[in-house]
C-alpha cells in the first residue's frame, strides 16, 4: 500500500504530522534507557506530546485527502518513501548529547511552526496548534536546559555537544526549504511557509548556543530529500521496528 | 427543577479521572457540553487536557457507558480541540481536591498571578518555598517539585 496524499495543503500536513510522529518514536526509544528518572520521564512525556500532536494531524489529513483513513494506517501502513518527515528527526538517538541537541533544534523549530499555524485558516489545524505551542513551549525549556548544563559543563559534557552539533547541524538546512506546496499553503493562510521561521529560529538557537559557549558548526554539506521521501539508512531500520507489531499481527488489540 | 438533561450532566461529571480519581472530569474542566434533542438523542463534548493524552479513550468509553446506563441509549461523544483546554477550567472544588490528594493546583491567571502570589505551596505544610526538580512528572500534566521547609517532594499540576 502506498498511501500517497493528495493536495497542497494535505501534503503539508501530513510532513507536520510525519516530523512529530518519527521524532516521538526517536525519544521513545529512551524510555528506561535515560540517565536519570527524571529524563526517562521527560523523554516519554514529550513523546506522547508529539504522538497526540501527529493524531490529531493525521485525523485532519483523512478529511483533506477525502479517504477517511484512520491514525493507525498513516503511521503503520505506510513505506518509507511515503514518509515525509525531514531527516533530522529520524537522526539516531546516539549518546544523551545528541538527543538533546536534535531536541533542542527541532524543539525551536515546531515551536515556531505551532505559533505560527494558531492563526490557520483550517480550523482544526489551529486547534491543535493552541494546544501544541502550549506543549513544545516545555519541550524546547527542556532541551535548552540540558543544552546549556553539557555545553558549558565539563571538559566531556562539552566535547560531546560539539560533535552532537557537527553530526546534526547540516540537517538543519532542510527544515526550512520552500518548495510549490508550502508557497500554495502559505497563500492560502493554511500555514507559514518553512523559510519565514527562520530569523526566529536563527535568533534563539544562536542564543542558546553562545550561553552554552558551544560554537555553531561550518557547514560543508546540506543533504536533503525528507519531505520528497527520501530518508537515511537509519530510518528504514525505525520504521521496521515501529510497524513491526501493527503488521505482523493485523487488527490485533490489547 | 431537574431536568433531564442536568441529571445526565451531573452523572457523566461525576466520572472520576481515570489518572486522578480523586477529581472528576467535571472538576477538570474536561466535560465541555452535554446536550439532548427532541429524539432523546444525546451529544456530549470533551477536550483534551494535553494532546496525546491517554486517559481521554478511557473517559470517552466511561462517559458513553454511563450515559447508557441511564436508559439513554443513543450517545455521541465528542472530542473538541477548540478552545484548547486550560488548567483556568478546574473549579475550585477540584483545586480543594487535588490539594488533599497531595498535588499542589495549577496557579491561576487571573487571581494568583496578578496579585502576586507566585509561589507554589507544598500542600503537605503549606510553605510557599518550593523548587522545580522536574519538568515532566508520572502524567503529561504534572511536574516534580520538593519543599524547602520539610523536605517532601510533591507533584504540581503545571499551569497550561
Amino acid at each position: 500500500m502506498t498511501l500517497v496524499v493528495a493536495g497542497a495543503a494535505a501534503v503539508y500536513t501530513l510532513r507536520i504530522a510525519d516530523d512529530c510522529l518519527v521524532l516521538s518514536h526517536r525519544l521513545a526509544q529512551w524510555s528506561s534507557w535515560a540517565p536519570a528518572l527524571e529524563d526517562d520521564l521527560a523523554l516519554t512525556n514529550i513523546a506522547l506530546d508529539l504522538l497526540g500532536q501527529a493524531r490529531g494531524m493525521y485525523a485532519r489529513i483523512a478529511e483533506l485527502d477525502g479517504t477517511g483513513r484512520s491514525e493507525d494506517d498513516y503511521a503503520f501502513l505506510r513505506g518509507e518513501r511515503a514518509f515525509v518527515n525531514c531527516q533530522l528527526v529520524e537522526h539516531e538517538n546516539g549518546d544523551f548529547a545528541t538527543t538533546m541537541v536534535r531536541q533542542l533544534l527541532c524543539s525551536t523549530y515546531q515551536l515556531a511552526q505551532w505559533q505560527a499555524l494558531t492563526a490557520s485558516t483550517d480550523e482544526q489545524v489551529a486547534a491543535v496548534a493552541t494546544k501544541a505551542v502550549k506543549e513544545t513551549a516545555y519541550h524546547r525549556d527542556l532541551a535548552t536546559d540540558w543544552t546549556l548544563r553539557l555545553g558549558d559543563g565539563t571538559d566531556e559534557s562539552h566535547r560531546r555537544m560539539e560533535h552532537a552539533l557537527a553530526a546534526l547541524w547540516p540537517f538543519t538546512a532542510e527544515l526550512f526549504e520552500s518548495d510549490a506546496v508550502t508557497r500554495e499553503v502559505a497563500a492560502l493562510g493554511v500555514g507559514p511557509d518553512p523559510g519565514d521561521l527562520r530569523p526566529e529560529w536563527d535568533a534563539y538557537i544562536t542564543r542558546v548556543l553562545g550561553d552554552a559557549t558551544l560554537p555553531a558548526p561550518e557547514v560543508s554539506w546540506r543533504p536533503t530529500g525528507g519531505r520528497q521521501g527520501l530518508h537515511t539508512e537509519a530510518f528504514g531500520y525505525m520504521l521496521a521496528e515501529m510497524q513491526h507489531v501493527h503488521r505482523s499481527f493485523p487488527g490485533v488489540t490489547w | 427543577m431537574v431536568t433531564a438533561i442536568d441529571e445526565i450532566r451531573r452523572i457523566a461529571g461525576a466520572i472520576p479521572d481515570p489518572e486522578m480519581p480523586a477529581l472528576t472530569i467535571a472538576d477538570l474542566g474536561i466535560l465541555r457540553d452535554v446536550r439532548m434533542d427532541g429524539s432523546g438523542h444525546v451529544d456530549v463534548d470533551i477536550t483534551p487536557t494535553y494532546s496525546g493524552c491517554p486517559a481521554l479513550d478511557v473517559i470517552r468509553e466511561d462517559v458513553e457507558r454511563c450515559i447508557r446506563d441511564q436508559g439513554y441509549t443513543d450517545v455521541a461523544v465528542r472530542v473538541v480541540l477548540s478552545p484548547a483546554w486550560t488548567t483556568e477550567w478546574m473549579s475550585e472544588a477540584g483545586r480543594v481536591k487535588l490539594r488533599e490528594y497531595g498535588i499542589a493546583p495549577p496557579r491561576q491567571q487571573l487571581f494568583d498571578l496578578q496579585s502576586l502570589k507566585i509561589a507554589v505551596e507544598c500542600p503537605r505544610c503549606d510553605s510557599p518555598r518550593t523548587h522545580e526538580l522536574a519538568h515532566f512528572g508520572s502524567t503529561q500534566c504534572q511536574a516534580v517539585r520538593r519543599c524547602d521547609a520539610c523536605g517532601e517532594t510533591f507533584p504540581h499540576f503545571k499551569e497550561h
